[in-house]
């Protein structure tokens, strides 16, 4: 078995609203070093594959086609091997 | 004219596009569950407004992957006109047959106001009622109508003439104001406000009734070439 660990993420470019509603609320709140909120979704999968290769193949599709919207978020992975 | 409105699970403007296309204007009209796999016979296909799939994940995020949409490829593929509404918009963007993506509203406050809106380009099959420049003023009723692309598609939709619609008072921080676009051929359109919520004086206006008219003009101009 394998654990995928993904990570979603606006892009840089992207305006999000939320981290920024976040991010005003803690310096209203006296945490005014706060420089940036980065606001994204994580998501774990275990899944039974033929190798780590084909592991992460396989995620990286499931972000690409699924878990996160290219066209305004980036994702990122890791996958290890896991006891059954 | 015959038309298909698909149902997904969480949609709740499909009974209010088929009203407006059976009842307002006399169009032949189904009601195609997302469950089906075939539009053949349709001359238009319309994605409407609601929660689809509970908006999970993302909005549109789940319908795009519904048993429905190979069928609406295809028929937008082969030319046929498609138009998403609100929610349907979303899941046109997350399909990939429209260009760029809606985020949350910049006021993260879900909008439920008549809005003014401007016509862009009254030159498609879904405007053609309406003249360039014209001002309308139809409800919207979204938490993610927030429209972004990155620099190069917004570009590139402006070269084209893509954008039809445009938000007088830009309410959500939509890029360039855009309130509803067209694909590069031409054939599918994405809109946020909602026409079919303004087809009758009692509701409040008919400045709706145009994108239907449009439509209706359009799939006859279609359907007399193909006897021709």
């Amino acid at each position: 078995m394998y654990k995928a660990e993904i990570y979603v993420n606006y892009k840089p470019s992207v305006l999000d609203p939320k981290a920024e509603v976040i991010k005003q609320t803690l310096a209203r709140l006296g945490d005014t070093n706060v420089a940036t909120v980065l606001v994204g979704k994580y998501f774990e999968l275990t899944l039974a594959a033929d190798s780590q290769a084909a592991a992460e193949e396989q995620i990286d599709r499931i972000c690409d086609s699924m878990l996160a919207n290219v066209n305004m978020e980036s994702y990122r992975f890791t996958v290890q091997a896991v006891a059954q | 004219m015959k038309a298909a409105v698909i149902s997904f699970p969480g949609s709740n403007c499909d009974e209010d596009l088929v009203w407006a296309l059976n009842t307002v204007c006399g169009q032949d009209v189904d009601l195609v569950p997302a469950s089906a796999t075939a539009l053949d016979g349709y001359d238009l296909v319309l994605l409407p407004g609601g929660f689809s799939y509970g908006d999970y994940l993302r909005s549109g995020a789940i319908a795009k992957f519904a048993p429905i949409m190979p069928a609406v490829r295809r028929f937008a593929a082969a030319g046929g006109y498609v138009i998403g509404i609100c929610n349907g918009f979303q899941i046109l963007t997350e399909a990939g047959l429209l260009p760029g993506a809606l985020q949350a509203n910049t006021s993260l406050k879900f909008i439920c106001e008549p809005e003014p809106l401007t016509v862009a380009n009254a030159a498609t099959a879904f405007s053609s009622a309406y003249s360039d420049g014209q001002s309308l003023t139809l409800p919207i009723a979204h938490g993610e109508g927030n429209y972004y692309a990155d620099a190069a598609t917004l570009a590139a939709l402006e070269a084209n003439h893509q954008v039809v619609f445009r938000y007088a008072a830009n309410p959500n921080g939509s890029l360039n104001d855009i309130a509803g676009i067209v694909n590069a051929r031409g054939n599918v359109l994405g809109m946020m406000p909602h026409p079919e919520r303004a087809v009758e004086a009692l509701l409040g206006g008919t400045d709706g009734l145009g994108v239907f008219q449009s439509l209706i003009d359009a799939t006859k101009g279609a359907a007399d070439a193909k006897r021709a």
